[in-house]
């Protein structure tokens, strides 16, 4: 998006004076909309809507070898698609750059063990495990892509059902794998230490939480921050232009450790209560 | 017999029509804010986006320039979880460039291309979740994103797929029916003038079959079109009350 001079100095002094063009503070998140299982044959799935910014998020699980250096651990495997759909400029491959970027954020926070238990995953040791394919659509591009992102992560991952298996050996020792013939059994994954982003834009010397899309381009370089629901910082990146002071990293920091917890509850409490009524995209 | 029996079981197909039925089609024009246009589309279990951009001035090379008329660039992809299977990647493999040019060939001959001339129109479209007939309701939905941006066009374009089983003709199949019965056939037309802008067989089928199973597939057409119109109908009179 392109801003004359003027329109920038407007956001510029709205940053300046905690009330932003839309009337939000600083540290205010737009409007956030959550939905889960819209899409029918996966494992799990929800649509995350922050104000005009929208991801649909997919989780399949297959049933693979596990690598021999992690003979008990399942695994997690992030595939972002910046659909055109948000912006003519991801026709083609114009979106491949945003999206390793964002993909490469979700790896490093996810590469912890504490994240996920890992060796729920696990089948049978050294044979069978779960792998998670986590796939990420781009439906519209608001600003506030990477928080939208791991919001709709955790929100699909809560989602997720896996089926209950027992693997069986055969005569010749080949291990067989037997499906419980009741679909509705199954497992859940434990979600509570996933972490989430939260993006500090740097505008003049403040840095603002949920930048819209106008707000984005006359950003100075962003502060991505991975938060868990206990406040704990588990990643930090900058990304973009432009430069950060160490007291406004710290600053940063702390906000995150303010307010990042909140945003964990209010998503789970969001998702416990969520009722049965889907309408899914024709809401 | 057996494919008529998979079919019909008590004389319903086994989601519960008769051979002449749709799925059922639920749309929202309008979807998205940030693009010209933008349709999302339900019929039965194939839920696909379209959005449309422009028409605007020509992305990228002026090589690509034509003078006389508008330049259609479509781009079809299909979610990597928009299947059962998961797929490699949501577009370049065949099928999608098969469908991308389907779809750039249909619009090339539905919308009024000379209006525009040196400009562009970005038609994308999105699987989100496939269930048959995505190549139909994919054209269905761009044509409902390309009313919504007031792209002009002869007609609407509307898409039927059908397939003869044991000499009925089959309308709209679901997966599990395309992958029994083997051969179908997909048609869109201008439904006001019977102009014929899609026409797509796969499989074989005898030649005596052909002019049934157009018929049903015409037929159907129609009856896309009379659905697609009530909600473009039903959503302009919205707006217009909404202006006052």
């Amino acid at each position: 998006m392109t801003l004359s001079e003027g329109e920038k100095k407007y956001i510029l002094d709205s940053v300046n004076d905690d009330c932003r063009i839309d009337g939000r503070q600083r540290n205010n998140y737009r409007l956030m909309q959550v939905e889960t299982d819209v899409i029918d044959h996966a494992n799990g799935s929800a649509r995350l809507r922050i104000g005009e910014t929208e991801v649909l998020v997919c989780v399949k699980a297959e049933l693979e070898t596990p690598k021999p250096e992690t003979p008990d651990r399942g695994a997690i495997q992030f595939f972002i698609d910046c659909s055109a759909n948000a912006s003519p400029q991801f026709a083609g491959r114009g979106g491949n750059e945003l999206a390793s970027d964002i993909q490469s954020c979700l790896d490093r926070a996810f590469s912890s063990p504490s994240v996920l238990d890992y060796t729920a995953l696990c089948v049978e040791r050294g044979h069978f495990s779960w792998t998670l394919f986590v796939d990420i659509l781009i439906l519209q591009c608001g600003g506030n892509l990477y928080d939208a992102v791991s919001l709709g992560v955790k929100a699909a991952l809560y989602n997720t059902v896996i089926a209950k298996v027992a693997v069986k050996f055969l005569a010749d020792n080949k291990p067989e794998v037997e499906v419980s013939s009741d679909p509705s059994k199954g497992f859940k994954l434990d979600v509570t230490n996933v972490p989430c982003f939260m993006t500090f834009l740097r505008i003049g010397n403040h840095c603002v939480l949920d930048p819209s899309l106008e707000e984005e381009s006359c950003g100075q370089g962003s502060l991505v921050v991975g938060i868990t629901v206990q406040g704990i910082v588990t990643h930090v990146r900058k990304v973009g232009p432009g430069s950060f002071h160490p007291t406004s990293m710290e600053d940063a920091l702390n906000t995150a450790n303010a307010i990042g917890p909140l945003i964990h509850m209010q998503l789970l409490s969001k998702l416990k209560e969520e009722t049965a009524d889907k309408r899914g995209f024709l809401r | 017999m057996a494919r008529t029996e998979a079919f019909f079981d008590t004389g319903l197909r086994a989601d519960g029509r008769d051979p002449s039925q749709l799925r059922k089609i639920s749309c929202k024009v309008g979807a998205f804010k940030q693009a010209d246009g933008s349709a999302y589309i339900e019929q039965g279990k194939t839920k696909i986006l379209a959005t449309v951009y422009g028409p605007q001035e020509i992305r990228g090379g002026k090589s690509k320039v034509l003078h006389d008329r508008a330049l259609i660039n479509c781009q079809f992809s299909m979610a990597v979880f928009c299947t059962s299977e998961r797929r490699n990647r949501p577009r370049g493999d065949r099928k999608t460039m098969e469908l991308n040019s389907m779809l750039q060939q249909t619009y090339e001959a539905a919308i009024r291309v000379e209006l525009f001339p040196r400009s562009q129109i970005d038609i994308f479209v999105e699987v989100l979740q496939a269930d048959g007939g995505v190549a139909s309701a994919a054209i269905n939905a761009a044509t409902l994103a390309l009313i919504d941006a007031g792209v002009p066009m002869k007609d609407y374009v509307c898409a039927c797929s059908a397939a003869m089983v044991d000499d009925f003709p089959f309308l709209d199949l679901s997966h599990l029916e395309e992958i029994v019965v083997g051969s179908m056939v997909t048609f869109a037309c201008l439904p006001r003038s019977k102009q014929i802008v899609l026409s797509e067989m796969s499989g074989r089928l005898h030649l005596d079959y052909l002019d049934k199973v157009m018929d049903a597939a015409l037929k159907g057409c129609e009856d896309v079109f009379h659905i697609m119109d009530s909600i473009v109908r039903s959503q302009v009179a919205h707006m217009a009350a909404a202006m006052g």
